[in-house]
This record gives C-alpha cells, sequence and structure tokens, in this order.
C-alpha cells in the first residue's frame, strides 16, 4: 500500500554560533507510521525536530506539509500546521493544574469553560488508554504523570504529527510498554509519529523505519525490520564498536560504607527517605535503580552531607592504619604488657614484643615511632558538613547529577573548578593556582578533554568534556568511596566509555563505587550488585550478574503504586 | 464626623495612591519582570497628567472632558516610560534591576523639569474640584474620595478578575512562571510581556497622577511621589501578588503612613516631634517583617514569579 | 498562489543568536557609539526642555560644551570632579562583593547614610571633648559599624530564610532616611532639623596637594585593595562560588550562611567608610539627602563595569562627568536642578540597551528562496 507522506524536510542546515548543528537534511515522514530518529547525544536530533515544532528557526532549508511548503517561525505555526512536540524537560507550568496547562494558549473564543475541557481530556485519556487527573497540580505529580499532561496537551490541539524527545529516558520497563501502547494506538489512528532516541532496542521494538542521524547529518533511513542493533550503532557512531563494558570481578571486598535505617525529611515535610539500610564495599559497583525522583539524589546528599539526616547511621570504615605508639597515653608497663599479646608490630608488619629489650631500648623504639599498632577507623558521618566529612581524612568523592549546577562552576575555567577541592589549602588568605592548574592540565591530557585552554569556562564545552572535568577531578582526589549520580547523562557513546572504563579502574584498586543510573542496561553490565530504591525505600538488592530488567523493573514501582495505576 | 472613621476613610484615599502602584507593578511582575522603574513612571504619570491640565486648565471644557483627557495625559505619559522599560528588558533583555532604577532616576528628573514649568493654578486649582467628585465640597477626608480613588478600586477588582480568572490571565501567569513553556504552547511571550508592563505602567502612572490631583492636591505633592513608588513595590509583597489584595493592603499602608501628621489631632494622644518620623518608619517596617513572615512559611502559592528578573530567549542553549 | 506569498512575507528576515565570543574591542567600541547615541539624544531632549535653547538652536554648541565646561575647564572644577568620583566610586565598590555573590543589595544608599549618621553621631557628642585624632578615629569606627549593622541584617534574613534582599535592602534605606530624620529632630531644638557644620572631626588634608586629594588617594588605594580581594583572595574565590551556583557552594564544603553575611560585612563596611567620607571628610553634617541617591547610582556604575574594581574606575567617571556636566547645564541655561537625572538616565538607557548588541548578534537568512539551499 502507498503511503502518503505527512511531512517532508529539504536541505535544513541550522548553525549555532560556528557549530553547524544541522548540515543539509532531507527526511520524509509517512502517515501512520512512528519513525525514529537515532543518534549520540550532540548529533542534532533534537535540533532537528524543534525546527518542526516552531523552537528554532532553520538557517536554511524547507519544509512541506502534505506537499506544501511551510514556514514555522514559532510554536503557534506549529500548532496550527497540527504539528505537536512533547520535549525531555518537560514544558510545563508547576504551578497550574493538569487542565490549566493543557488548555494553556488553546484557541478558543470566549473563556475556557473548565468542565468542557475535563469532559475533553477525558474522552481523549479514554481513547488512548491514559489516565490524568485534570485537577492535579503539576507540582505533585510524577514523571510519567507529567509526561501523559504533554501527549494530551499535544492531543487535545489535534496534533497528527507527535514528536517525543527521549520520552522512555525517565520511565520503568513497565511504564515504557504502556507508553508504547499508546503509541502503537495512535499511529493505528493515521497519526504520525516521531521518537528521538538513541536506545537502540527501543528503537527496534517499536518502530517502523529509522533515520540514522551523525554529527548533524542525515546517514541513512532504513526499515527497522531490516535493522540489528549493531548495523544501526555503526552508523550512528561511524565506526565498529563493541558494546561491551568489561565488568571484572570484584577483590579484597569490604565493607566500606555502611548506611543503617537512613531516614531524611526533606524541607517541605516529606519524608524522602526511609530506613535505607545497605552496605557498600570496597572493590565493587554498587548500582543504583529507581525511578528518577526515589530519593536517589537525596541518598548520596545524605552520605555526602549535604542532606539533613532525621536518624539513622553513616558509617564509614577506613582501612586500618598504621600508627606509632606514643607514650602519652600508655605507660611504659602498658605498653610492654600490650607488646606481649601481640598489639604491636614494626614497619614491615613483624610483630613486636620487645624480647631481650631495655626498657631504655624500648623507649628509643617508641621515641623513633618505629613500634606500630593498627587502629580501627570506624567513623560516623552523620550530622557531619562536607568540610567535616574533609577533615576527618574520609576520602569521599561525589560525583553529582547536576554538573554545571553543583559539581562544577559553569563560568570558570577547569583550573578554577579544580580548586574547589582545595582552594582552602596554602598560605594565609590568598589562593594558589599552581598546583590546580598543573592537575587540570593532566586531566586535559590523561582523559583527552577537548578545550581550548584550561581557563575557558566550562559551560563552554560540551557535555562529555564536562563530565571528563568533574569526573576527573574526583579521581584525582584518591578516593575511598566514589559516588556518582547518573554519569552518563547526555554523554555520546565513546565518552560514555570513557566513564564505565574509568570506574571500573577504581573499582579495581579498591574503591567502593556507588553508581546511580537510569539504563537498566548499562546497571546490569556494569555493576556488581544493584540496590533498586522506590519511594525513599529499598525495595531490593539483587546480584548484577544474574538478575533481569523485568525483575529490577517490578521492584521499581511494586509498592506504594496509586491504585489508578494499577487499574489500567 | 467621627475621629477614627474620618482617620479610616484618609487611610483609605491615601492607599489608592499605592494601590495603583502596586495593581500596575503586580501586572508587570506576573509577566516575570521586576519593574523598579516604577516611581519614575508614577512621577511621569503625575506629570502627563498636569501637562495636559495645564494646557486645557483655562479652556472651560466640560468636567467629564477634563477628567478624560487628565486621565489620557497620565496614562499616555506613564505607557510610554513602560514602552522604554519593555524595550530595553524584554527585546534588548537588560538587566531588569538596572534598568528599572536608570528609568527611575530619569523618570523623577525629568518630573521634576516638567513640573517646575507648569502653573499650579491652571493645572491644580480649577481641576482639583472637578476631579475631586462627588465630595468636593466636604471638608472632612471624604473630600479626598474622588473619581480617581472608585476608578483605582475597579482596576484593582477587575485586574485580579482578568488575572485569575481569564483566558488571558492564565496565558500571563503562565509567562511569568515559565516563559519557554508559554512560547512552546504558542502564546506570544513578547506580546504578553509588553502589554502587561505598558498596561502596569498605565495603571501605575494613574495612581501618580491621582495623588497630585485628588489625595495631596497640593504643588508640592510631587516631590512625595518617588517615596510613594517605593513603597507600591513594597505593597506587591504585602498583598501576596494579588491586585485585590492591594486594597486592604494599601488601607494599611496609608493607615501607617499618615498616622504621624493624625495621631496628633486626636484628643488625648500627644506626639512628640521626635516620635514622627518614627512613625513615618512603620510602613516600611511592616513589610519588612511581611518579607520575613513570607519567606519564613514558605508557602507555594504566596512566592515571586518563578521566572521574575530573568530576560527570556528562546534559542538559549 | 497568495497562499504562498503569504507565507513568502511570513517568513522571518533575521533571527537572534547568542554570541558565543564577546571581543572586547568591538564591545568598546559598541559602547562608545552609544554614548554618543546617547549625547545626541540628550541634546533632542535638550530642545524640548530647555526655552532657551529652543529660541535660539545655534546654542546647541554651547549645550555640548557644558558637558566639558562642567568638570575641565579650571583646576577647582576638576578637583571636584575627582572628588565626586572618588564618593561614587567608593560606594560601587562597595556594591561590588555583594553583587558578584548575587546578593541584589540595592540599600547601599541607606548603609552610606548610616555611615554618615555614625560619624557625625560620635562627632556631635564627643566633638570638642577629646583631641581631635581620637576624634577621628572613633567617627571611623562608629561609621564603618553602622554601615555594616545595617547591611548585615538583611543578610542574615537571607541566609536564614532565603528573604528576598532586593526589597529588604531596598526598604532599610527609608529606614534609615527616618533615623536620620528622628535625630535631626532631637539634635536641632529649634525644629528645623538642619544640623549645621560641626565644628570638631574634620578629615585634615594632606600637607601636599589640593584639599580633596586625600579622599581621592584613600578611595585609589581602596580600589586595588578590593580588586586583589576579589580576584586573588580565598574569600574572593567563595564568593564567586555561591554567586554562580549556592549548591555548587555546599557541595564543595563551602559554608553558604557564612559567605553571605561575610560578604555583606564587607558590603557594609566599605559603604561606612563612604560615608565616613562625606560625614568627616566633606560635609560635617548629616541631613536625609547626605548621600543624595548615590547608592543607587553605584550600582548601576558597579554593574556597568561588570563588577570590576579597576573598570569601575572608567565607569564612575563617566557617570560623574555627566552629572557634573548636566548640573553646568542647568546653570549655564537656567533650568530645573533635576536636569541632570534626566540626561543621565538617557544616556544610560543606551549603554544598557547597547550590552545587547555586544551579546547577540542577528543572522540574516540567506538563501531566502531556495536558490543554493546549500551555500
Amino acid at each position: 500500500m502507498e503511503k502518503k507522506i505527512a511531512l517532508s524536510m529539504r536541505g535544513i542546515t541550522k548553525r549555532f554560533g560556528g557549530v553547524v548543528a544541522n548540515h543539509n537534511v532531507d527526511l520524509d515522514i509517512y502517515e501512520g507510521e512512528i519513525l525514529s530518529i537515532l543518534g549520540e547525544n550532540g548529533c542534532g536530533k533534537t535540533t532537528l525536530m524543534n525546527m518542526i515544532s516552531g523552537i528554532y528557526f532553520p538557517d536554511e532549508g524547507k519544509i512541506y506539509k502534505n506537499g506544501e511548503e511551510v514556514v514555522i517561525t514559532s510554536p503557534k505555526d506549529a500548532f496550527d500546521l497540527k504539528i505537536g512536540m512533547i520535549h525531555q524537560h518537560f514544558k510545563l507550568v508547576d504551578l497550574f493544574t493538569a487542565a490549566e496547562n493543557i488548555v494553556l494558549g488553546v484557541n478558543e473564543k470566549g473563556q475556557h469553560n473548565m468542565k468542557n475541557v475535563n469532559s475533553r481530556v477525558s474522552q481523549i485519556a479514554e481513547k488512548y488508554g491514559f489516565h490524568i487527573d485534570p485537577q492535579k497540580k503539576i507540582y505533585d505529580m510524577s514523571v510519567s504523570e507529567k509526561q501523559t499532561v504533554e501527549i494530551i496537551k499535544v492531543l487535545y490541539r489535534g496534533a497528527d504529527i507527535l514528536i517525543l524527545d527521549e520520552p522512555t529516558a525517565v520511565l520503568t520497563p513497565q511504564e515504557i510498554d504502556r507508553l508504547f501502547a499508546v503509541l502503537r494506538r495512535m499511529k493505528e489512528d493515521g497519526k504520525s509519529i516521531i521518537i528521538i532516541t538513541h536506545k537502540l532496542h527501543e528503537v527496534l521494538s517499536v518502530s517502523d523505519r529509522v533515520a540514522i542521524l551523525r554529527k548533524g547529518e542525515h546517514i541513512a533511513t532504513v526499515d527497522t525490520c531490516d535493522a540489528t542493533e549493531s548495523s544501526l550503532t555503526e552508523m550512528m557512531v561511524g565506526k565498529k564498536v563493541t558494546l561491551d563494558i568489561g565488568r571484572t570481578d570484584p577483590v579484597n571486598v569490604q565493607p566500606r560504607l555502611e548506611v543503617k535505617e537512613l531516614n531524611c525529611i526533606d524541607a517541605e515535610g516529606i519524608q524522602v527517605l526511609k530506613d535505607i539500610t545497605f552496605t557498600a564495599n570496597s572493590g565493587e559497583i554498587l548500582g543504583i535503580a529507581g525511578i528518577a525522583g526515589s530519593g536517589q539524589r537525596e541518598l548520596l546528599e545524605a552520605i555526602a552531607g549535604l542532606q539533613p539526616i532525621a536518624s539513622g547511621q553513616i558509617i564509614f570504615n577506613n582501612p586500618k592504619k598504621d600508627k606509632p605508639v606514643t607514650f602519652f597515653h600508655k605507660s611504659l608497663k602498658r605498653v610492654k604488657e600490650m607488646a606481649a599479646q601481640d598489639a604491636f608490630h614494626d614497619k614491615n608488619g613483624a610483630p613486636m614484643r620487645f624480647k631481650g629489650m631495655s626498657n631504655a631500648q624500648i623507649k628509643a623504639q617508641v621515641a623513633a615511632e618505629n613500634v606500630l599498632f593498627r587502629e580501627d577507623e570506624v567513623m560516623n558521618l552523620r550530622g557531619k558538613t562536607p568540610l567535616e566529612i574533609r577533615s576527618l581524612g574520609v576520602r569521599l568523592s561525589f560525583v553529582p547529577e547536576d554538573r554545571l549546577g553543583m559539581g562544577l562552576v559553569g563560568s570558570m575555567g577547569i583550573t578554577d573548578n579544580m580548586m574547589l577541592r582545595s582552594y582552602r589549602k596554602g598560605h594565609a588568605g590568598f589562593v594558589d593556582r599552581k598546583q590546580p592548574k598543573a592537575l587540570a592540565e593532566d586531566i586535559i591530557k590523561e582523559l583527552e578533554v577537548v578545550t581550548p585552554g584550561v581557563n575557558t569556562p566550562v559551560r563552554r564545552l560540551s557535555g562529555g568534556n564536562v563530565q571528563k572535568v568533574l569526573v576527573g577531578r574526583e579521581i584525582a582526589f584518591a578516593p575511598k568511596v566514589l559516588m556518582a549520580a547518573y554519569p552518563v547523562r547526555g554523554l555520546d557513546i565513546n565518552s560514555s566509555y570513557t566513564i564505565y572504563n574509568l570506574l571500573n579502574k577504581q573499582k579495581q584498586n579498591g574503591v567502593a563505587v556507588i553508581f546511580v543510573g537510569e539504563d537498566l542496561d548499562v546497571l546490569l553490565a556494569l555493576c556488581d550488585r544493584i540496590m533498586v530504591i522506590n519511594s525513599g525505600k529499598v525495595t531490593g538488592m539483587v546480584d548484577a550478574r544474574t538478575a533481569t530488567k523485568e525483575e529490577i523493573g517490578l521492584m521499581m514501582t511494586q509498592t506504594d503504586t496509586p491504585a489508578k495505576e494499577v487499574a489500567q | 464626623m467621627n475621629v477614627w472613621l474620618n482617620f479610616l476613610i484618609e487611610s483609605l484615599a491615601f492607599g489608592a495612591v499605592f494601590m495603583y502602584g502596586s495593581t500596575g507593578e503586580i501586572l508587570t511582575e506576573k509577566a516575570g519582570h521586576l519593574n523598579l522603574g516604577i516611581p519614575g513612571i508614577m512621577c511621569m504619570g503625575g506629570a502627563g497628567g498636569c501637562m495636559v491640565l495645564n494646557l486645557i486648565g483655562k479652556m472651560n471644557l466640560p468636567p467629564f472632558m477634563v477628567i478624560i483627557l487628565g486621565v489620557a495625559g497620565a496614562l499616555v505619559m506613564s505607557m510610554l516610560m513602560g514602552l522604554i522599560y519593555s524595550f530595553l528588558t524584554v527585546t534588548l533583555r537588560a538587566n531588569q534591576n538596572v534598568t528599572g532604577l536608570a528609568l527611575t532616576t530619569f523618570g523623577v528628573g525629568l518630573m521634576k523639569v516638567i513640573m517646575s514649568k507648569l502653573d499650579p493654578t491652571v493645572y491644580l486649582v480649577g481641576p482639583k474640584k472637578i476631579f475631586r467628585w462627588p465630595f468636593a465640597d466636604r471638608t472632612d477626608a471624604l473630600q479626598y474620595l474622588g473619581v480617581l480613588f472608585f476608578v483605582g478600586v475597579a482596576i484593582a477588582v477587575i485586574a485580579s478578575y482578568v488575572l485569575f480568572r481569564t483566558k488571558v490571565g492564565l496565558r500571563l501567569r503562565a509567562v511569568g512562571e515559565n516563559p519557554g513553556t508559554a512560547d512552546a504552547v504558542g502564546v506570544n511571550v513578547t506580546r504578553y510581556k509588553y502589554l502587561a508592563t505598558c498596561i502596569g505602567s498605565g495603571i501605575s502612572g494613574l495612581g501618580g497622577f491621582y495623588c497630585i490631583i485628588d489625595y495631596m492636591a497640593s504643588q508640592e505633592a510631587y516631590l512625595s511621589l518617588e517615596a510613594f513608588g517605593w513603597l507600591s513595590i513594597a505593597l506587591v509583597i504585602f498583598a501576596l501578588w494579588r491586585p485585590h489584595m492591594t486594597i486592604i493592603g494599601s488601607t494599611v499602608f496609608g493607615f501607617l503612613f499618615s498616622c504621624s501628621s493624625y495621631i496628633a489631632n486626636i484628643e488625648g494622644i500627644t506626639v512628640t516631634m521626635a516620635a514622627k518620623p518614627l512613625l513615618k518608619m512603620l510602613p516600611y517596617l511592616v513589610t519588612i517583617l511581611v518579607l520575613i513572615v513570607t519567606s519564613i512559611r514558605n508557602k507555594r502559592e504566596n512566592q515571586p514569579p518563578a521566572s521574575l528578573g530573568l530576560a527570556y530567549f528562546r534559542e538559549e542553549r | 498562489m497568495s497562499e504562498q506569498k503569504k507565507r513568502a512575507a511570513h517568513e522571518p528576515l533575521f533571527h537572534l543568536a547568542k554570541r558565543t565570543d564577546v571581543n572586547p574591542v568591538r564591545a568598546w567600541v559598541i559602547r562608545l557609539v552609544a554614548i554618543l547615541l546617547g549625547m545626541l539624544a540628550c541634546g533632542l531632549v535638550a530642545f524640548a526642555l530647555i526655552e532657551k535653547l529652543n529660541q535660539n538652536p545655534e546654542k546647541i554648541t554651547d549645550f555640548y560644551y557644558s558637558f566639558i565646561k562642567g568638570s575641565f575647564t579650571t583646576e577647582r572644577k576638576l578637583w571636584k570632579f575627582l572628588k565626586n568620583m572618588a564618593i561614587l566610586q567608593c560606594i560601587s565598590l562597595a556594591v561590588t562583593p555583594a553583587f558578584r555573590m548575587r546578593f541584589w543589595n540595592i540599600g547601599a544608599e541607606g548603609q552610606t547614610l548610616m555611615g554618615v549618621l555614625g560619624s557625625i553621631t560620635v562627632a556631635f557628642y564627643l566633638g570638642g571633648k577629646i583631641p581631635e585624632w581620637q576624634l577621628l578615629i572613633l567617627m571611623f569606627i562608629a561609621a564603618l559599624i553602622y554601615g555594616a549593622v545595617w547591611a548585615v541584617i538583611p543578610a542574615l534574613f537571607k541566609a536564614k530564610w532565603n528573604t528576598n534582599e532586593t526589597l529588604f535592602t531596598l526598604m532599610m534605606n527609608y529606614v534609615a532616611t527616618y533615623v536620620v530624620s528622628y535625630f535631626l529632630v532631637i539634635w536641632v531644638p529649634s525644629g528645623s532639623s538642619t544640623l549645621g557644620k560641626l565644628k570638631f572631626g574634620k578629615l585634615p588634608p594632606l600637607p601636599f596637594g589640593n584639599q580633596y586629594l586625600l579622599i581621592i588617594l584613600i578611595v585609589l588605594a581602596l580600589t586595588v585593595f578590593l580588586f586583589i580581594y576579589l580576584k586573588y583572595s580565598k574569600q574572593g574565590y567563595e564568593i564567586s562560588v555561591v554567586g554562580e551556583s549556592i549548591r555548587t557552594a555546599q557541595y564543595s564544603g563551602i559554608n553558604v550562611e557564612k559567605v553571605i553575611i561575610r560578604t555583606m560585612v564587607v558590603s557594609g563596611l566599605l559603604c561606612g567608610l563612604a560615608g565616613y567620607l562625606i560625614g568627616a571628610g566633606l560635609d560635617q553634617s548629616v541631613t536625609t539627602e547626605s548621600v543624595g541617591g548615590q547608592g543607587f547610582t553605584a550600582i548601576i556604575v558597579s554593574w556597568l563595569a561588570n563588577f570590576n574594581p579597576i573598570v569601575m574606575i572608567i565607569t564612575s567617571a563617566l557617570i560623574s562627568f555627566l552629572n557634573s556636566g548636566a548640573a553646568q547645564i542647568s546653570q549655564d541655561f537656567n533650568v530645573s536642578g533635576a536636569l541632570p537625572d534626566v540626561i543621565v538616565g538617557i544616556i544610560l538607557f543606551f549603554i544598557i540597551g547597547c550590552e545587547f548588541f555586544i551579546n547577540y548578534k542577528m543572522v540574516f537568512r540567506h538563501a531566502a528562496n531556495g536558490k543554493g539551499a546549500a551555500k
């Protein structure tokens, strides 16, 4: 059957400053199909779609709707042409209800009649199998509810071309299945659906055709039935890549960080963490899975001393350290007694029993700090500020989710960002920029950071390079515990693998790595154990070598699921 | 009339100056623009109205024509000021605080230059009676409740209705909360920002005009306008960004502000000279108190519009 | 066909793009052009406002010459210009640390006024009773304390409850004004509320050079000090981090509350110092108008200089130049004393507006009709 072209783009070019985001792109979308736009982060997928939805205007090229040339200069033009886009970062007013958001900007005569709006919303929801409460405020909604509002918003305007930007990034496997079912129903209804994504298995499972973009250029469009994961990857990256994270077996596993019955209450009085108990071991990667906003951020921040703790303990076991004996606390007699019980050893680890030594000789040995004993360093991090934690000698590194808003200062160069960790060192009131500069240069060299110089504001770097700077700094600190929240979000494949390798190397060095991720495939391939959290509670701890995605997905949602979602 | 009732009416009348000012400022802030130029705009509104009255004062026009032309003069001048502000902050995306301060410097200065050239016997003496209708002949505080007072109350109520009950209001609030969202659903962000700022400026400007021609009705009135402008910005917080709340808030402000001169007239109360400045300090202290209390309570609905003070650029990456 | 024409007309000629690199030379050229255009606009406004000019358009050259005349024609005027500039620079420096922290302190007016009040209070009560040098030191300390207290109050609430500092500091200006009028009522029993020039507590001029030289040198030293403080000290680094992102600051272990309060104390101390220079150095008296709006102007001066103390010398010079020029004009052309505000306002509009042309560029759409889609 010959399908009708709904929309086509010809020779689309878009530049931002000196950067070419899209170059001479031609693309067609048919009626009643699901087209995936596949490409690495930063390849211009979103920019291209933003030109159809009126956010950007192309520098060159033309767009045709149903064979007729159209000019889309604003989102309003796009809506008039029945094109609707669901952005990755939802465009909703938090303070408004769902219905107010849906009706916002709709061109009807007179005032909005909220009763009519509600019933139309319900009609649309029923037709495609959503559930929604039109009176609920957005700030009370979960991510998947917000997405539902976004989709209904577009349908309410009668869109027949829907563009979804990374719609699955924040959903659980079950929610993804539900979303895909809805999309298929829309397709049967004759609507054209464009999905922007970089996840291969989703492309293969839901779409009819795939358009691949690389570095702003349209490489090819293929039918999904002719494609495989590896063929798509090759087109996407431009060369053959091996998709193997290369997990090693953990060595010398010892409890490093023990979190016991941790409870946190946020500023608005909501309990964000409930009785969290787990242990992170040295020499292994502990994954944390969960729907976005389940308490991952709060957990990491509580450990780092950034989130007030209501109750519970955070115990840090520093590897035992050799310490010299002094007579400050112990008398000579006591020292001799302890020596008889094998409490002391010398610098080579051999026991010291002072056999045949005079008191003077013993004293001399002690004074020379040759008599050592092992001290357990067990510290409770509860209620400590980041600075106190650091001054205790706890080497805790933290790669936060919000790189430029928390981990780095966007307007500063790499050197000044290195100083975030170390600026307190050194003489009196003035900062020392020499060492940070050397460190910055090291990181640029070792991790192949692409930057014009050490003083270029990090905001100007690409996402992958920003992340390398942040991770590089945190690793340079020689951590005992390394926490990383969504460290590969928004990174291209090569940068992602650089990060995976760095984490693996830390694990092999005996660091306890905590990895918060959203892509379950990555979690299963990289981690040793995976802890699942759901609404601030631990709902499972699984062995990553044996667990399945479905199993984890269930744990991510099972308890506290609102009745209405079960009803679907 | 009862002294206290008289006092209340005077407070209402005085408060109307701030009511105009802050209703206008609320509209602007709801579009995401903190307009610190309001004092200058109120001044220029007053100057614009008086300029027109100075022209037509001797023409013996019918009273309603005098009112309409005076109001038109105030509106045109203050909206021109609003236009300068919106052009700089919306189109040229300039820093809002700095632009507002510059606008106030300019507006206050220009008003003083203009007012020094006008003849109070022409713009004030005759028109004052017209604007104080229907109570122009009273000698108690009722005389201040002229046409523009009632117009002001009506504007505050209508502004609340429009903001919270209509389609336009919904869109305007969306622009102030999250311009990106409003833009993505096809609301013309620039147009809304311009309109809200200019209409808001017009309303504020009327406040300046009301102050000179009705409430204070003296040739020195214009010298106090700047201070009243700043107080109007404070009142926005007091009213929690709800125009109808400015009616109550402005009365409280009017009460506090006129305390110093009024309390002395009430029998049984003696006020020393030194206490006067302290009483005049009260409205500012109360505003600070409200500011602190709302920040401690931190309720979501009582916060300033989320994008207040930030310029919007669609292609921001 | 007509549909197509409509569409073509609908197509925008250009769109805006943010510049990724800002060329400093180009930026200064744009600013210079903006100032010149502003001057031109001032001339036009002058025609409307100044009757003398309206009647004799050829006097427009006098109008522009008055700007020069206001500051540079005699040595006395030059020193006065330098003094005005120094005071403005001092207050601008004072607001700068807070602004770099994105703490929108628009209360410099009140903080400086409190500084003046502090020094005059000491002079009023102790003048003549203790040696002059002790008096001057006590006045200095009082000025700093008054300024710092006035600044730290909003900072405490900002740090504790995130109370909006813009509006808080704004209100504090007016409270300060009434505090001053309260003391004037107490000090001047006659009821006139004008305190004459006090006999004691005058900052002695340097043994050489002009009477204003000391003030100018103090401010110059302060400028260098603040530049170094902001750029090379640990505290300066902390201010920059807090200003960029509070979350980053917390993450790196900076005690944000402490930095906010400390920085506002620094701001307040500097305002207090400016108040001392006004009170002890110039006026030996206090009125509610002692600062005369310079606290607000300083915000603009600091912002125009992009919060850089060295560049601030240029911007404060510019604003002082315009002010004294415009004052000269109102004198020469016999117009209201408020004219300087109008002229400064107009030129500020142009300078503020021109930043747009520095940070954004218009991109014209080539190949509008599809010929050569791939250029």
